[in-house]
């Protein structure tokens, strides 16, 4: 760590594995209630728990962004952070608020919720993942004005590198596509086509400016090669996200009351999507094997290649699977859906995320990486958290092709429960999977935070 | 990389590309809003089924259910249930009422809500309405 400042990143770490675990949680809790139905019913209703756990992961991912960017910003930039103490104050605005609405959405009934909050004022609750009251996103909005300015003056004043522009243009599109929150009409068609400029456009658009930027700065802090090659590739990899995922909106918008020329528009543009998470994987791996030096941190090493493969495989393959239109004319809102969301979240964010915090939290404490001890224990929740991912998304990919073939696709189609009990197995296994996966949260949260015995954690120097 | 792949031309095809895929995007999006009253069953967008939006969106029903295809996975598609009730809009309204407070053992129940009569009607009312929008005959069948 080369700037006193950069260590406010500690604090939104922290958040942010603690906000992991609790999603995690109520993941778990959500799949025993895929195949116990009556679990926690009526006190935690499976809405409430996924509300829960979707919002938790988009919250931590939060956390880990900021964080990340309080990291490298000052170090890209060559100076202190501009304001340390707007950093902390937001950070404790930020959790407090994200605290309320989670203790909100468990002790209080949403309809109630709306009510206190004064939905009726400006209606913005009540969608998938913006199921915010709509002061916490207005909070949300404060906190990222105030985090954009620190973040920004510092770009701004300091010496401007690839890396940093790159992560601006993908946090101000954050920022800016999250307005579109505000805008619930009544035209549940219009509803929808806005809706996706908050979450298309985030996470297949300017959240993969994040991702890369981030991957990249690691990338040239652990390998030690050249920054041109990394910022050559860093400028091919977004300029392809951003080519393919704009137009590649229109996958969404096959079935929603949208004229017919987006399945052509959203099938082409979208087959193109796995290209830049193709070039991702290709940029980490040259990268590595090109490595000037090796870096102690093995784990964050580690963390890195996961990254790059299984954004690749989440995100590219398995959104390829069914995005062109007659394939998603069957697969749409099925757990083939689901199977997609889990690992394309993990490989691209949630890694990203424990990538960054792998690498920097040592730095932040004096030390260029952990003791081997700890490192092995951290790979092996490297390996227990990706290898169970694969397995969920394998048993709801599995759930998915039954559920669409008994419920869509066959001569005589099922009703969505009959066709729910048919496929209980894949959910179990999939529990089952979930829980391992849990074991490697603990893991690596605990790598962290054991004492690391051995002697040879070598200190950075002052 | 080879050198007759510069950074700058990089650069170029960065903001060149995402630029004018921004601006198609926008194009589409004009021509698509232009497009939507023939398709999006809006001239049949009441107060009550605005009403019955608010109450859909206020008691999180997206997040077991989905509509058009979108939400949560864990209860049957309602974008076209007022057709599978074989338009029976009492059948809808008995169905939400007839929920049991404790849920029921060992399966997947719906909340009880205890809606009003009118709320009921809203609810309804946007149900219907749901069913109405053009979705390009999504989904392939009766079940959702």
């Amino acid at each position: 760590m080369q700037y006193q400042s950069q260590s406010v990143a500690k604090l939104y770490f922290l958040a942010a594995m603690g906000l992991f675990a609790g999603q995690i949680l109520f993941g778990i809790i959500l799949g025993l209630q895929y195949v116990m139905g009556d679990f926690l019913f009526p006190e935690i209703p499976f809405n409430v728990a996924r509300m829960v756990h979707t919002n938790l992961l988009i919250v931590w991912l939060l956390f880990g962004f900021m964080g990340a960017s309080y990291y490298l910003v000052p170090e890209e930039s060559g100076r202190e952070l501009y304001s340390p103490k707007l950093a902390v104050l937001m950070f404790w605005v930020f959790l407090v608020a994200g605290a309320l609405t989670i203790l909100g959405y468990l002790f209080v009934p949403y309809s109630g919720l709306a009510q206190m909050t004064g939905n009726g004022i400006l209606p913005t609750m009540g969608r998938e993942f913006l199921e915010q009251p709509t002061i916490t996103k207005l909070g949300i909005v404060v906190v990222a004005l105030a985090f954009l300015y620190n973040v920004g003056m510092t770009v701004l004043t300091g010496r401007k590198t690839v890396v940093t522009i790159v992560l601006m243009t993908g946090l101000v599109g954050l920022a800016v596509f999250f307005l579109f929150s505000f805008y619930n009409p009544d035209n549940l068609v219009k509803d929808k086509y806005f809706w996706w400029w908050v979450v298309h456009l985030w996470v297949e658009g300017v959240w993969e400016l994040i991702l890369a930027s981030i991957l990249a700065f690691v990338l040239i802090k652990t390998t030690g090669v050249d920054r041109e090659v990394i910022e050559k590739w860093l400028y091919i990899i977004i300029a392809m996200t951003l080519i393919t995922g704009i137009i590649g909106t229109g996958h969404h918008y096959y079935w929603i009351g949208t004229p017919s020329y987006w399945q052509w528009w959203g099938s082409i543009f979208s087959a193109l999507e796995p290209i830049p998470f193709f070039m991702l994987t290709l940029f980490a791996f040259n990268t590595i094997n090109k490595r000037k030096r090796e870096h102690p941190n093995k784990a964050a090493v580690l963390w890195a290649m996961g990254t790059a493969v299984m954004a690749f495989l989440g995100a590219g393959v398995w959104g390829f699977l069914h995005t062109l239109s007659p394939v998603n004319y069957y697969t749409h809102g099925s757990q083939i859906t689901a199977a997609h969301g889990h690992m394309a979240f993990y490989g691209a964010y949630v890694m990203v995320v424990l990538t960054i915090m792998s690498y920097a939290i040592p730095l932040m404490r004096g030390q260029q990486a952990k003791s081997n001890r700890m490192q092995v224990m951290e790979m092996w929740s490297f390996w227990l958290m990706t290898v169970s991912m694969v397995f969920i998304t394998l048993f709801l990919t599995g759930a998915g092709i039954l559920q669409v073939y008994l419920q869509r696709y066959s001569d005589a189609p099922q009703a969505f429960m009959v066709v729910q009990e048919k496929i209980s197995l894949f959910y179990w296994m999939r529990e089952a999977a979930g829980l391992v996966f849990l074991v490697g949260v603990v893991l690596f949260i605990l790598s962290f935070f054991l004492p690391q015995e051995e002697k040879n954690m070598q200190a950075q120097p002052a | 990389m080879q050198e007759v792949f510069t950074k700058s031309m990089a650069r170029n095809i960065y903001y060149g590309g995402s630029m004018f895929f921004v601006l198609l995007f926008l194009a589409l999006t004009f021509d698509t809003q232009g497009a939507l009253p023939k398709l999006d069953n809006s001239q049949n967008l009441t107060e009550q089924v605005a009403a019955g939006k608010r109450l859909w969106e206020e008691n999180n029903c997206i997040g077991c259910h989905t509509l058009l295809g979108e939400g949560a996975y864990f209860a049957p598609e309602l974008g076209n249930v007022y057709k599978r009730f074989g338009e029976n809009k009492d059948a809808i309204k008995a169905f939400i009422r007839s929920r049991p407070v404790e849920g029921i053992p060992g399966r997947r129940s719906m909340p009880q809500f205890n809606f009003t009569e009118e709320q009921l009607d809203n609810i309804v009312e946007f149900l219907k309405y749901s069913s109405e929008i053009n979705t390009n005959n999504w989904p392939p069948n009766i079940q959702g």
